[in-house]
């Protein structure tokens, strides 16, 4: 393996949806095992299995087997995160079922990814599972779709079937919104197109999968516009080197911030200026996303856990009232009316369902507005009130502000997760 | 500065540095589990970032089997001296003279599931709510499903079956009396990028991870140090062997491999063209397919 130099090298977190039939564990085995990132003694674990199993050959699904009872039933239930790392970038998967009663895995690993790959056996073409995955990588916003038509080797690596495929996929994709949508043609069982070119596939000019994620251009997938800083806690050591020092401690969200900006505290709407933006090395003279940093004032001014530290000139919306996709991630179905504590950013404070406007069919896009309840893997569009203002922006500007999870208060479970519209 | 992105080591680092001050923000009464092992290192570490100008705000717990490499203890004391941090000791063999468990017999007898329960007491009785811990994710398959907020029912047991949906940056620490959590800020570090930043941070780890002249003996594929614990049996021989440690655990069950590597810029080399897994030299795994797994569920690390 070759020593990577660190200094440029982006961390890239994409999301497989997919089930064992269309090949993703194989794809993933084949990213994994191709860059080196598996190891002798896992190896012959697999290959021990795959003889046992009556398989020819290593099964690359096999390196992606985790708890006991996937590894029983030969099924993934929940998100695994796995790791790989080339000379350019290092790569975190989340890997997630496929199937419609684990809407809630693939959400939750959709919810962080950089990129999407989409699965699609050559021989079936576009099925219900996919258009379930391009519309929840849609409605996350993940900012990347990589569309993988695989099982190349069985349809003769035809450019029709491929080009056909890309038409069909294109015909429904047109109602959702995705910025950057590619198409690949791959045999994840043989590699072609995974990380070396196919030579059973000379019509395609594109890149292999895996240059394709290595040159994928990611900075500009955070909001650098807009400034948001919550606020995790408060840093006030009271030793006799720092007797005064009060550094509110947090995650830069989007945008930049410096020494010397106008700024507003909210939701008290107190105005000071950014006095320093610290680090444990030094102070540094601009912060933006994804910096931890602790930020301290010129004024002497009521700041706590929950509040956000924004640009005066740039303020998010401050409202007890807005609508929002949600997924419910809960077996208990929502209760009418029911209040719930909400948890956006750092803020925490009790919100009620007001309304579900309409339930979404993630099979055909179609909205069902009679259907008003809200049960595990359901999609819906809601109405919600919150007992104080909250902060926020839409999800489509800004993944951090505009997202927030519900918490059933008489379970401590999360229940549902939250996108702003 | 004219790029607006983090390297992925600044980029890991600041994941961490959250995650640790919102398990500040959200526990009554969070501790660091400190093996004395590389990973816990780096969470205290990354916690005295994460705090800075206050000092790391949690007491550190270390689970004392008894099988300690001496050098392990004495980085400890030294670590827990330069941090002005607390130290909590939960005693195995304390729990043992309680009868609260039982060795283990037999020639491979550890007292590693024993630490399991002493854990568990630790934690119930300093009220523990939160245990930080350097587990990652890349370590084990039934560690690539953790949580960085895990939650343990009042038994203290996991159910990876029924844990709670981690979406964006949004972390839910809720628990009931009785209950507390787990918490693992460096889940996504794998084990290299773990090498790379201590060599860029200059971070101090036990000599023992760096090649050294020791007594030792071949079983199960790797070097079993000499201690007064170790029985020799029929055919074995002590040998003297330049090796080191790839991970620290008891001195029963952790096995060293030969190297030269005796600084850090050689370990990260040697590490980047590793062809086992970094647990492959730990007996503790090696009991059976979902020895981890099984472990975890009890409420192990």
């Amino acid at each position: 393996m070759e020593t990577m130099k660190i200094d440029n090298n982006q961390l890239l977190r994409f999301t497989t949806a997919g089930s064992v039939d269309d090949g993703k564990s194989t794809l993933i085995g084949r990213l994994l095992y191709d860059s080196k990132a598996i190891f002798e003694d896992q190896l012959e674990a697999v290959e021990i299995t795959s003889k046992r199993k009556g398989h020819e050959g290593v099964d690359l699904a096999l390196f992606t087997d985790g708890l006991k009872d996937e590894r029983e039933q030969g099924i993934t239930i929940d998100v695994a995160y796995r790791y790989f790392t080339t000379p350019k970038r290092k790569f975190i998967i989340a890997d997630t079922p496929g199937h419609i009663q684990y809407t809630r895995n693939m959400v939750t690993g959709a919810s962080t990814a950089n990129a999407a790959l989409i699965l699609i056996d050559a021989r079936h073409g576009v099925i219900e599972q996919t258009k379930r995955h391009a519309f929840i990588a849609s409605l996350l916003q993940i900012p990347h779709i990589i569309v993988c038509i695989n099982k190349m080797d069985l349809v003769d690596y035809s450019e029709e079937i491929y080009d056909n495929i890309i038409q069909q996929f294109e015909e429904f994709s047109s109602k959702l919104y995705v910025k950057d949508i590619r198409f690949l043609p791959i045999s994840a069982l043989d590699g072609d197109n995974v990380v070396n070119r196919s030579e059973n596939m000379e019509w395609f000019q594109g890149a292999p999968l895996l240059n394709t994620l290595e040159n994928m251009h990611i900075s500009s997938d955070i909001n650098k516009i807009d400034a948001r800083f919550p606020v995790q806690t408060v840093l006030r050591p009271q030793s006799k080197e720092f007797v005064d020092y009060r550094g509110y401690a947090g995650r830069v969200a989007s945008g930049i911030f410096r020494p010397g900006d106008d700024v507003v505290v909210l939701p008290s709407g107190f105005t000071s200026k950014i006095k320093t933006i610290d680090t444990f090395e030094a102070s540094l003279m601009e912060a933006y996303a994804p910096m931890s940093v602790s930020i301290t004032l010129e004024d002497d001014i009521d700041v706590s856990r929950g509040d956000m530290i924004v640009k005066a000139n740039n303020k998010p919306t401050a409202t007890q009232e807005f609508d929002a996709m949600i997924c419910w991630l809960h077996k208990d179905s929502a209760r009418p009316r029911a209040k719930y504590t909400i948890v956006h950013t750092s803020n925490e404070q009790k919100a009620m369902i007001k309304e579900v406007v309409y339930k979404i069919d993630i099979n055909t896009y179609g909205r069902e507005e009679d259907d008003k309840s809200l049960n595990m893997n359901d999609i819906s569009r809601i109405k919600l009130r919150t007992t104080r203002p909250m902060m926020i922006d839409e999800y489509r500007d800004n993944r951090i502000t505009g997202s927030f999870i519900l918490i059933d208060d008489a379970t401590h479970e999360t229940v549902a997760a939250g996108m702003i519209v | 500065m004219s790029k607006y992105y983090l390297n992925y080591l600044d980029e890991l680092e600041s994941e961490a540095i959250f995650i640790l001050r919102e398990v500040w923000a959200q526990f009554e009464n969070p501790v660091i589990l400190f093996s004395g092992g590389k990973d816990s290192i780096l969470v205290t570490h990354l916690a005295k970032k994460a705090f800075y100008p206050s000092k790391i705000p949690f007491p550190l717990m270390h689970v004392d089997t008894g099988h300690n490499f001496p050098e392990t203890i004495q980085f400890r004391d030294d670590l827990i001296n330069e941090f002005g941090a607390q130290l909590i000791v939960g005693s195995v063999q304390e729990s043992i003279d309680e009868g609260r468990v039982s060795e283990e017999k037999g020639k491979n007898a550890t007292r590693n599931a024993l630490q399991i329960t002493t854990l568990l007491d630790a934690i119930e009785s300093n009220k523990v709510d939160c245990a930080i811990g350097g587990g990652r994710r890349d370590e084990e398959k039934a560690r690539a499903k953790e949580r960085f907020f895990s939650h343990r029912d009042d038994f203290g047991q996991w159910d990876p079956k029924n844990q709670r949906p981690e979406l964006w940056n949004i972390l839910n620490g809720k628990y009931f009396e009785g209950e507390h959590f787990r918490a693992f800020p460096i889940s996504n570090w794998t084990e290299m990028d773990v090498w790379n930043y201590i060599m860029r941070e200059n971070i101090q780890i036990p000599s023992l991870y760096f090649a050294h002249q020791r007594d030792v003996v071949w079983r199960s594929n790797s070097w079993i140090p000499v201690s007064e614990y170790l029985k020799l049996e029929d055919g074995e021989k002590i040998e003297s062997k330049k090796i080191r440690f790839r991970t620290l655990g008891d001195i029963t069950i952790t096995g060293g491999m030969e190297s030269d590597a005796d600084t850090l810029e050689k370990i990260v080399a040697e590490v980047s063209t590793m062809k086992q897994t970094e647990r492959g030299n730990r007996t503790d795994d090696k009991r059976s397919e979902s020895a981890m797994e099984d472990r975890k569920r009890q409420g192990y690390f």
